[in-house]
């Protein structure tokens, strides 16, 4: 059966410095990951080789059978990519930033329109879809980056810190959103704050030094280490690493 | 293709969501009057050609044309847009000629608002026409390999003023590099073969050449192998830096 996201051996090399050391796993329809682990700890790195924007230096990572390093486009044609910091281009505005991707996505005419406005509606960023993304707060420009990884409704969505500076209102909004996606798609997200984790994961895997620590459901773990506290995990499993 | 349009009119139009745009076109036509007028003596000469308008075009596209290929790929670094850009389905082929292209087109904007001059020429007497045309070619083929090299080099920073500098400095060497100026320059540092290859990729006599009204194959294929080769090093350097 192929998965649909298969990791294998996943290794990258900053000069000397290893960034992700030979990270293996596959995900299917239906999981929500959360890759959780300290800043620096390999989480950025390894979302960025799994949608081919940096070559890795051992292994590779396959997208709905697709073969990152054989196929690049096709994978790229596949996942859906939030990067950190959701970066998009200031002079545009929303309406204009999506319809280009929507054009490099394929998408013509009346599929095109109608395609932007659903993924304008399903981030609720209506009111602010024709002023440049520039003079946007960080939270609408947070879900204008989700709108675009969502254009093609993709089965892969990869995210990189979806929530990252969000009040809690955007935070519930984006949580949600993720949520309702979640039955029939394979969703990767990463995050340093844990109670997401319990709030949207249906799988955590703390990661540190590059390295899995741990993988599997919030419950799991929490039994596992004998704690009722993913924060008290987190500092257990990370602290000797 | 479809993508290289695309992407093509989201630069093409990025020139105009700034003052840029508008900032490049005044410059540029200004200058051009002003060199044409007064150091170029184009009415003194009273003759009835353009020689004197195009004979500044290289040093103009010296300091403009940095400004235009600078932010091709550098600001996409500094913005972090980069990593959305390259994560679309898009070949590498398509990105380099979509962005090159839009540059290169709105270059080509700028210098088709020069028509007047043509316009007062022909008012004035009765120009080669052949020649204007041929000139017209020779410098918008100059201008393309100046934003050729200027992407090449704007893809390998994300400091677009170090681009800008940069860019200038190998356009200027490019454009001189037959005359003893830069010659004597390298020779008393760089080996043998380097100065040989240098001095063979004078631009200027090739400029020169195509302005004359000679519109000769070896000079165009010339223009179009910089470019070329310019792009595809673009291409390696976007690529090569994903490995980093």
């Amino acid at each position: 059966m192929t998965h649909a996201l298969h990791i294998e051996g996943l290794t990258k090399y900053f000069g000397s410095r290893i960034a992700v050391d030979t990270v293996t796993f596959t995900a299917d329809t239906g999981e929500v990951l959360g890759f959780l682990g300290p800043n620096g700890a390999g989480k950025s790195t390894t979302m960025k080789m799994i949608v081919g924007f940096l070559a890795p230096t051992r292994g590779t990572a396959r997208v709905l059978g697709r073969d990152v390093l054989q196929d690049p486009l096709g994978v790229k044609a596949a996942v859906g990519y939030l990067p950190e910091g959701a970066p998009a281009y200031p002079d545009m505005t929303p309406k204009a930033f999506l319809d280009f991707i929507a054009g490099i996505r394929g998408y013509d005419g009346a599929e095109r329109r109608k395609r932007v406005g659903q993924v304008i509606e399903l981030t609720r960023i209506e009111e602010v879809a024709g002023q440049p993304v520039e003079t946007l707060s960080k939270g609408y420009k947070r879900r204008v980056g989700l709108a675009q990884a969502l254009l093609h409704d993709p089965q892969v969505l990869i995210l990189d810190e979806p929530t990252d500076g969000l009040d809690p209102n955007q935070k519930q909004v984006v949580r949600e959103l993720i949520r309702t996606m979640a039955r029939d798609k394979c969703i990767v997200i990463s995050t340093h704050v844990l109670e997401e984790v319990d709030a949207v994961c249906t799988r955590a895997m703390i990661i540190a030094r590059g390295r899995i620590m741990a993988d599997g459901s919030p419950d799991t773990l929490r039994s596992q280490w004998e704690s009722d506290n993913l924060d008290e995990v987190f500092r257990r499993v990370t602290r000797n690493a | 293709m479809r993508n290289t349009w695309l992407i093509f009119r989201r630069e093409f139009s990025a020139y105009f969501a700034t003052p840029l745009a508008s900032i490049f076109i005044v410059i540029f036509l200004l200058l051009a009057g002003l060199l044409t007028f007064f150091l170029g003596g184009f009415l003194e000469r009273a003759q009835a050609d353009l020689v004197p308008f195009f004979e500044f075009h290289p040093w103009l596209y010296l300091f403009l044309v940095p400004a235009l290929s600078m932010r091709l790929w550098a600001e996409e670094r500094r913005l972090g847009t980069i990593e959305l850009f390259l994560t679309l389905p898009v070949s590498m082929v398509e990105a380099v000629a979509g962005k090159f292209l839009a540059a290169w087109a709105f270059a080509g904007t700028a210098l088709a608002l020069t028509f007047p001059f043509w316009l007062t020429v022909n008012y004035l007497g009765n120009p080669d026409n052949g020649v204007i045309v041929a000139s017209y070619v020779a410098s918008l083929l100059m201008a393309g390999a100046y934003l050729a090299i200027g992407s090449m080099i704007s893809a390998a920073t994300k400091n677009q003023v170090i681009a800008f500098v940069l860019t200038t400095a190998a356009c200027f060497v490019l454009t001189l590099a037959g005359s003893t100026f830069v010659l004597d320059f390298l020779s008393a540092w760089a080996p043998t073969t380097v100065v040989e290859i240098v001095a063979g990729l004078g631009f200027l006599p090739h400029f020169q050449s195509i302005q004359r009204g000679v519109i000769d194959l070896r000079d165009i294929v010339f223009f179009v192998s910089v470019i070329m080769i310019a792009l595809t090093a673009n291409a390696v350097i976007v690529d090569w830096r994903k490995a980093m």
